[in-house]
């Protein structure tokens, strides 16, 4: 693994054009401290001796600081390559409810599993995949504690960890960037330093058009994206490039989506899917669902065969529904019998 | 006692927040106070009261709001360690982006949300790159993706600061927000401490109240931008 030291000599050493092919994250640091008409063909510390001190005062370095400033960054992203987090399985294990009765449960759940969590508001859904979120060690309000991969985590692990395994998908998110969908999956292919940057834009846009009922181009803003659209573009980003190896999925919108393609499409990646909803069709999908009531987790339903038979039925509504939607969409006049 | 410096752009979600914390240390019986400085008007103490949280509050008018935040801190700090509290929590807004009111050895926390764009964290300057902890807010709204760009954003400019995304509104994050907040150092007196990063120089006759636009009425320090063709 390179050190702060090799990166300096190569900062020392290396025209700054050089250095920048190498490490394109460097455009980036020096841009935020407004230099962007340094000399490519000769090291940075030539580059930077004939500028004013005050300058890099205002970012509380100076010459040589800067050269150090950059070492560390680069250590920082480009010393080894980033581990992809894992998680095979987690464990809840019961704390207790709202009244304090012991919750008695031991919750294996592993990757490439599909979970809903029923319970009507303020039961306990949300503080349940909090807990797993922050992976609880007996110290939230449930007393829950949280394995990861089978094993208790230590406050470091913990630190480490926290906020980064829970990627979220709700129908309150929106974008807020205005880029095209083409730029946009590329700024966050470059966050996460993908190196088949071309490669997983292009399935990510595939796979997001596959989700949503209307086509949309790579040059669309993806503040301008329909809310099924938005949504699908959501969906294929968080399976094909999200971090996280835990998804939650909080209530997906019925229009212009195919909500079970986009469930599947998730737990291909391996990835643990949370599904809080009261929607049938999904609920139902799941392989199992956890009951919640009065803050702690009562039942433990694995979906029978029965309930999966019921499925194809309502997934047979469901798309009776999106076909006659669709027609009103072209402006067609329905005349089939809906009650057949 | 236990001091903690929350700084961030304006609505970026400090108090909510706070409010959350204290939540989260009152749970464990721990006692906060809180001492908000501002620029011109303020409502946030009213909040702080409503949830019963002692808070003292400061505007700094005419004064430059990181001056004033300097010049006031050690005062602040004595009064909530004779009142026996475990924390105390400063929040700043006003401050220009310019400044920071990190201390040395002072837990310094930067608030910011992701509504405000992702090029944010790279021009927020040292009140996040001085930061040990950078609270991302409004996170439940944007899309997964632009909470990571958001959150490498802010790795590139301060790569040291843990990053984290916590709710002032459901509180979720606050949780492990408070776990940090605990890892925070004990401070008898803040003598002999020093700034992270310099206030900017104040001493032209603009600071005294100048208000007439001529070179003439210009005294000592001036900075000219630089016009380029």
């Amino acid at each position: 693994m390179k050190t702060k030291a090799d990166f300096l000599v190569e900062i020392e050493q290396k025209p700054l054009g050089e250095l920048v092919n190498q490490y394109p994250l460097v455009e980036d640091f020096l841009l935020n401290m407004r230099f962007d008409e340094l000399p490519r063909e000769v090291p940075l510390y030539q580059g930077i001796l004939p500028l004013d001190t005050s300058h890099l005062a205002e970012f509380g370095l100076g010459k040589i600081t800067l050269l150090d400033e950059l070492a560390a960054f680069l250590q920082m992203f480009f010393a080894e390559e980033e581990k992809p987090l894992k998680a095979g399985s987690i464990t809840v294990c019961g704390g207790h409810d709202k009244d304090g009765i012991k919750e008695n449960i031991e919750l294996v759940i592993r990757a490439g599993d599909i979970i809903s969590v029923v319970g009507p508001t303020g039961s306990g859904k949300s503080r349940l995949l909090g807990d797993i979120e922050c992976l609880a060690q007996g110290d939230t309000p449930t007393g829950r504690h949280i394995r990861l991969d089978g094993a208790a985590l230590d406050e470091e692990q913990r630190f480490e960890l926290g906020g980064r395994l829970v990627a979220q998908l709700s129908q309150n998110m929106n974008f807020v960037m205005d880029l095209s969908v083409e730029d946009f999956l590329r700024l966050h292919a470059k966050s996460r330093r993908r190196r088949d940057l071309e490669e997983v834009v292009s399935r990510c846009y595939d796979c997001a058009n596959e989700l949503a009922g209307e086509r949309f181009a790579r040059t669309t803003k993806v503040t301008q994206l329909s809310g099924g659209q938005s949504r699908a573009l959501m969906i294929a980003d968080v399976a094909l490039m999200s971090s996280s190896p835990i998804v939650l999925v909080d209530e997906i919108e019925n229009a212009g989506i195919d909500r079970r393609k986009a469930i599947r499409l998730l737990a291909k990646e391996d990835k643990i899917i949370f599904i809080s909803t009261h929607d049938p069709l999904l609920a139902l999908s799941a392989d199992k669902r956890i009951v919640i009531k009065n803050g702690a987790i009562v039942r433990v339903i694995t979906t029978s065969k029965q309930e999966r038979a019921a499925l194809v039925q309502i997934a047979a509504l469901d798309d009776k529904l999106q076909n006659i939607r669709r027609h009103l969409r072209l402006g067609d006049v329905i005349e089939q019998d809906l009650t057949d | 006692m236990k001091l903690i410096t929350f700084a961030g752009p304006p609505s970026s979600g400090k108090t909510s927040v706070i409010l959350q914390l204290v939540k989260c240390l009152k749970a464990e019986d721990k006692t906060v106070c809180v001492v908000k400085f501002d620029c011109l008007t303020s409502f946030d103490h009213l909040r702080y009261k409503e949830n019963g949280v002692p808070v003292q509050i400061g505007f700094s008018d005419k004064v430059c709001p990181d001056h004033y935040f300097v010049t006031n801190i050690e005062d602040v700090h004595y009064w909530a360690k004779n009142k026996g509290y475990d924390y105390l929590i400063t929040e700043s807004a006003g401050l220009c982006s310019r400044c920071s009111p990190h201390i040395t050895g002072v837990l310094g926390v930067c608030v910011i949300d992701t509504l405000a764009g992702v090029d944010t964290p790279r021009k927020v300057g040292p009140m996040l790159k001085e930061s040990d902890l950078v609270v991302v807010t409004k996170g439940d709204i944007v899309s997964q993706a632009e909470r990571e760009v958001f959150a490498f954003n802010v790795r590139q400019v301060n790569a040291k600061a843990k990053v984290m995304f916590v709710n002032g509104i459901t509180g979720q994050g606050a949780f492990m927000l408070s776990k940090h907040i605990k890892e925070a150092a004990e401070h008898q007196t803040l003598q002999g401490n020093t700034l992270r990063f310099t206030t900017p120089s104040a001493v032209c006759s603009y600071c005294l109240g100048e208000t007439r636009i001529d070179r003439i009425f210009e005294m000592n320090m001036s900075k000219r931008l630089e016009i380029k063709e």
